[in-house]
Order: C-alpha cells, then sequence, then structure tokens
C-alpha cells in the first residue's frame, strides 16, 4: 500500500501522519479529547531488543523434558503470616468487574486457578463469581474504595494497595456510562449511567509516611495473615520501590507504559510513563540497595505476551510478573472471528481498543448482557490456562538453554541488547560487546 | 421479689501496658455484648480497627491515625481527639469522638454514624459512601469531596470546596459555607430533609434546630462527559 503511494510520487509525512491527522480532525469535530482501552501503542523499547545467551563452552544447559526447572514464587513472606505460593509466576494483573464482564471476570479466575496462580480483582471491588473461582485472589484497595469492605478484605488471599498504573501513572479511573448498569452502579454506590471518575489520590493518606501507617492498619483489620502489595505506576521506579520497601511493603507491582487500561485518555496512555524495559533495572536496584531482593517479591507488568518476555523479566531482577491484556487476547479479544462486528464499529480485529464503549464483541469488555453471554466462562478459563502453561514452557524452555534449574537463576548475566537504547535501559550489555551504555 | 441486674464486667485495657496489635487482636476475638475501656491510647495510630463485634468501648485520651477505621459493629467512644482518617470506611455502628478529628474524617464511609463534637480538618467525608457524620464544629476545606452518599451534617461553618464533584450525599450547614466546589449547590429544604435532619441532630445528641441549617446537593451537571463543561474541572 505504501509503494504504490510512493510510487504514484505521494509523500506521508512522518510527523503528520494519517493516525494524526485523524487525531485533529476527531478533536475539532467532537471537541472532546480520545478516550480508548489497551496500553500504549506507540513503537518503545521493549523485551524484543534483549536476547540471552545460551550456553555453550563456559556454561552447560540443561536437558529439555529431563530436568527440572522450577516455576514457582512466594509472594509476602516478609512481614505476612500467610504468605501465598504459586506454581508459575505469572499472575493476572487487576481489572475491575465492570470494566470486564462478570463472565470475562470468572474465566480469568478459572484459568488462574487451574494453572496454580492468582487473579486480582479491580476498581469495583470483589465479585463472589470471582472469589469463587480464584483460589488465590488478590483484592486490590484502590483510591476510589469502590465496594471496599472489611469483610473482603479479609476474604482476599492478598491485598494490592494501588497508587498508580502504567497506562496513567498519576491519573485516575474512569468507566464510561454505558458500562454502569445497575449491578456495577450498585457495588460503586453510584447512580446508573452516568460517567464514572474514580480519584488519583487515596482520600486518607498523603506520602510514604502516610503509607507505612495504612499499611500497618490494613495489617491490623487481617490479623497480618495477609500479604500487602504496593503497585505503582512505572515512573521513577526507583524511588517508588524504595519508598514501597520504607513503607512495609511485602510485595512491589510496577507497571510499565505498555501496561492495559479500560478507559484512559489516549494522550495520557501514550505520554506519561515508562517502558517496563526501562523499569525493572531501578526498581531492582532499589531493593538491592536495601538488602532485600527476593525478600521484598517485584511482580513487573506492561507488555508481557510470551515466555521469552516472562524470562526476560525475571532475568532482569522480577519474582513475578503480571499479565492483563495478553489475558484478555487470550480469552478471545480482538479475534478475527467478529471481524465484521468490528467492522461495524469503525475498527477491525487487531485494532479494537475502544473498551469504553461496552460494545465488546467478544463479550469481554462490556456489561451488556447478550454480549457478555457469548464468553462462555468454563472455557475462556481454560483457555487462560492453556495460555499461562505456554509461557511457562516457554520461560522455561529459555532458562534451560541458560543452565537454569529455576527461572529465578536466571540473571543479567544471561541477555545482551540488540539497541544501544535498550542496553542502556536494562543494564545488559549491547550484543557482541561489553558495553553497557552509562555505566 | 426484686430483679437485679448483673453487674457488667468491663475489660480495661492499658495501652501504656499492652500493645496496639494485643487490643485490636483481642477485640478481634471478643463475644458481642462485652464492654472495653482503653486507656492510655497516647495518640497510636490504628486503634480498635476492624471491629466486627457489636461491643461498647470507650477510649480515654486521644488517638492516632485510623482510630476504628472500618468499623462493622458497636459503639465506639473516644473521649478526647482523633487524628487522620478517623473511622475510614467504616460500615455500621457508631463512632463517637468528644473532641477534633484531623483531615479525612469517615473517609469513604459505607455506613454507621459518624460524631465529631468539636471540628474536623480538610477532606471531611470525602468519598463518603452512605455514612452519616455530624459536626458540632467546624470542617475544614475539599469536605465532601466526590462525596457519593449519606449524610454529612455540620454545625458549624465549612470551608473552601464543599462538596466539590458531589454524587448523592447529602450536605447540611448550620453556619458558613467558604464556598462551594464544582457541581454543588444549595438545594430547597423540603419536610423530609427536615425531618432526617432531626433524626440525625437527636441521634448526636444535639439540640440544634434543623431550620438553622441549609441544604447543599449536587446539580447533577458534571454526571457525563461533555465539552462545555472543560471550564468545571
Amino acid at each position: 500500500m505504501t509503494n504504490s503511494y510512493a510510487s504514484r510520487g505521494l509523500r506521508e509525512s512522518a510527523t503528520f501522519d494519517r493516525a494524526t491527522i485523524n487525531d485533529i480532525q476527531r478533536a475539532a469535530t467532537t471537541g472532546i479529547y480520545d478516550i480508548r482501552g489497551w496500553g500504549a501503542k506507540r513503537a518503545l523499547p521493549h523485551f524484543d531488543d534483549l536476547l540471552f545467551l545460551g550456553a555453550s563452552v563456559s556454561r552447560y544447559p540443561l536437558e529439555g523434558y529431563r530436568e527440572k526447572c522450577g516455576t514457582d514464587v512466594t509472594l509476602g513472606g516478609r512481614h505476612a503470616l500467610k504468605p501465598i505460593t504459586l506454581d508459575i509466576p505469572i499472575t493476572i494483573a487487576g481489572m475491575s468487574f465492570g470494566a470486564l464482564s462478570a463472565n470475562a471476570k470468572e474465566a480469568l479466575g478459572r484459568g488462574a486457578t487451574e494453572a496454580g496462580t492468582s487473579t486480582t480483582t479491580g476498581d469495583g471491588g470483589m465479585t463472589p463469581e470471582e472469589r469463587g473461582q480464584s483460589r488465590h485472589l488478590v483484592y486490590q484497595y484502590l483510591p476510589s474504595r469502590y465496594g471496599m469492605n472489611p469483610d473482603d478484605l479479609r476474604k482476599a488471599d492478598a491485598i494490592e494497595i494501588v497508587l498508580g498504573q502504567g497506562a496513567k501513572p498519576g491519573g485516575g479511573g474512569m468507566l464510561l456510562g454505558q458500562k454502569i448498569t445497575e449491578r456495577v452502579a450498585g457495588m460503586r454506590t453510584l447512580p446508573v449511567g452516568i460517567d464514572q471518575r474514580s480519584a488519583c489520590r487515596h482520600p486518607d493518606w498523603t506520602g510514604p509516611d502516610d503509607l507505612a501507617i495504612k499499611i500497618a492498619e490494613l495489617r491490623e483489620i487481617t490479623d497480618w495473615h495477609t500479604p500487602i502489595y504496593v503497585k505503582v505506576g512505572a515512573s521513577r521506579p526507583y524511588y517508588d520501590t524504595a519508598l514501597a520497601v520504607k513503607s512495609g511493603a511485602d510485595v512491589v507491582v510496577l507497571d510499565g507504559m505498555q501496561g492495559g487500561t479500560a478507559a484512559t485518555q489516549q494522550v495520557f496512555i501514550e505520554n506519561v510513563g515508562i517502558p517496563i524495559l526501562a523499569a525493572i533495572g531501578p526498581a531492582v536496584a532499589a531493593l538491592q540497595e536495601l538488602g532485600v531482593h527476593r525478600q521484598v517479591q517485584l511482580i513487573v507488568s506492561g507488555g508481557i505476551r510470551n515466555g521469552a518476555d516472562v524470562a526476560k523479566a525475571i532475568a532482569l531482577g522480577a519474582d513475578a510478573v503480571s499479565i492483563g491484556t495478553a489475558a484478555l487476547i487470550a480469552l478471545g479479544d480482538n479475534d478475527p472471528r467478529y471481524q465484521a462486528e468490528y467492522e461495524a464499529l469503525g475498527s477491525s480485529a487487531g485494532f479494537y481498543d475502544d473498551f469504553q464503549d461496552g460494545k465488546d464483541p467478544a463479550g469481554i469488555s462490556t456489561q451488556d448482557p447478550i454480549l457478555a453471554a457469548r464468553l462462555d466462562p468454563i472455557a475462556g478459563g481454560k483457555r487462560i490456562a492453556n495460555y499461562l502453561r505456554v509461557l511457562t514452557l516457554e520461560a522455561q524452555t529459555i532458562a534451560r538453554a541458560c543452565g537454569k534449574s529455576h527461572l529465578h537463576h536466571l540473571e543479567p548475566e544471561d541477555l545482551v541488547a540488540l539497541t544501544v537504547e535498550a542496553a542502556a535501559m536494562a543494564g545488559v550489555p549491547l550484543a557482541g560487546t561489553s558495553w553497557i551504555p552509562g555505566r | 421479689m426484686t430483679l437485679t441486674q448483673a453487674p457488667v464486667h468491663i475489660e480495661t485495657v492499658d495501652l501504656a501496658v499492652s500493645t496496639v496489635r494485643e487490643l485490636n487482636q483481642a477485640l478481634h476475638a471478643t463475644d458481642d455484648g462485652t464492654s472495653w475501656v482503653v486507656d492510655t491510647p497516647a495518640g497510636q495510630h490504628n486503634i480498635a480497627v476492624g471491629i466486627d463485634r457489636d461491643l461498647d468501648l470507650v477510649v480515654n485520651g486521644h488517638v492516632g491515625y485510623y482510630f476504628a477505621g472500618m468499623h462493622q459493629k458497636g459503639r465506639v467512644t473516644v473521649h478526647g481527639s482523633a487524628g487522620v482518617g478517623l473511622a475510614e470506611n467504616i460500615m455500621s455502628g457508631t463512632v463517637h469522638v468528644t473532641g477534633d478529628a484531623s483531615q479525612a474524617a469517615a473517609a469513604t464511609g459505607q455506613g454507621g454514624l459518624v460524631i465529631i463534637d468539636g471540628n474536623t480538618g480538610a477532606r471531611c467525608g470525602i468519598s463518603m459512601k452512605g455514612v452519616d457524620i455530624v459536626v458540632g464544629g467546624d470542617i475544614g476545606h475539599a469536605s465532601a469531596f466526590m462525596a457519593q452518599a449519606g449524610r454529612l451534617v455540620v454545625c458549624g461553618d465549612a470551608g473552601e470546596g464543599l462538596g466539590d464533584s458531589i454524587y448523592e450525599a447529602r450536605i447540611y450547614v448550620k453556619g458558613t459555607v467558604a464556598s462551594l466546589g464544582a457541581d454543588c449547590v444549595e438545594k430547597p429544604l423540603r419536610p423530609e430533609h427536615l425531618a432526617e435532619l432531626a433524626e440525625l441532630l437527636t441521634l448526636a445528641g444535639r439540640t440544634d434546630a434543623p431550620t438553622d441549617f441549609r441544604r447543599y446537593g449536587s446539580a447533577r451537571t458534571l454526571y457525563h462527559f461533555a465539552a462545555v463543561n472543560a471550564a468545571a474541572y
């Protein structure tokens, strides 16, 4: 297509490309900014810019299918009396009932449970379907406190205090009126059908000193049983991680700018925060300097797609990863079989990101009962479990090739970078050299 | 024959001797109907959080952050003042502070009644979701910010930005309001409002006349995103 334009002597502006022109025209027509789902879509330095150094003479590999490569991870042992142990270091990220259908939430719970990992609530409280189908359920504690209650807090296997997310560090949530059904509104104590705005700051604390008291309060309410995570959107990962540790967190969750959202201003998604590749190193450095690396676990997210991404994140120092967008795709999001319906919505399979509209043909990001019924939570759970297994097997394949008997034995020395940018951000040498820019 | 009531046993905990952890553990494990007195709180944080028992608790002295946080049952009284986040996210029951309360009193409260005889700091009733709050004195700025449901009664004055971005909560103020926040407006005080106000004042042990108050609530103009409202955000 591009070539045909070129052959006709037509030149597209790199600055004002067709998407940009469309953005300007849309803004001029509507007078309001664009809100959409998904995460950053711009090209960013990512895990694709890293490669593993498989074993050869200097290191020897482990035998695939014969020699064990462990995948388990224990989270929350720093202070909690009941840390949780997962079979695999790949968790399901927080996504709200409201943003997602009840069937989608149930499917995520079923799949996570089958694969031996955890799933997470979201900005809308805990549903019985999700709790019932999730062996390990992380309960998010958000600024809005929608549906927050101590009974659910005590039912949770871990509590995640959310300070931000990668798609919008510093921003609050939104859920547009078409998804505020009677059930969603009831759980959030809001009028049906309004455009809901969630706060960006917690209502009863500001700063790390207060956070330490807040964490202590949640521990007191749960009699110190429950692990407490602190989730931040990646922007200043070194300081945020250090302050979370100082405040008493058991686990730090770090979400890069590729991390998904159900509804955020596009300008926010694409221009605030940093890629997860650039965020892991500073976070790990903070943990190491405080002497708590691997004692305070680090979960990273934002653009995890395959087992190589899992292995690379862990090699850089993470203890586990979280998936959100990839999990929705595994459930059926952007499935080509709904192409005609995506076209009718002005989109296309592979491009659909209007999660805010509640018209998702795949029945995932919707509260429409007819659309939601398209997603069978049992079949969806199987798909999630399958996908999680593939991620795990792929990560194990790479770890064995690097001679590691556990995923957590992967280390930065197993990695090189393909680009100068990735080498600098990840803190690993440019391939074929010993050069780490900035060191 | 004369019936005499059995003496009520009162558990006394001195926080100069016991820890907050020991007290909270005991309050979580106790039976309904028990009575407790806590001495020497000394402004410690997280005292009496997560109570889910129908008990009576009296604290003699000042308490720190999050006193009676996520309170679910029973009646709690502080003879003193309270720090940040008094009774945050209270579900039901009653929390009464005879002195002042700091910022974010009854923040996100989902139900129950919080009575503060003195003044409160900023953000009183922020994101309240059904709690009733009665303040004998003044409240600080940004109170009832994004207040979703419940009633906030202020017998003194209210600070700037009252009820900014308010949803369906109802606010009654006897004194002056420094300024109203976005989308918060004065509304008529109809008989049903006078009745609920009278009931709340009685519950709080106050003698103020309901007719001396003015009512504030949402104009509901910001319930949907619209370019014309850009200046309001």
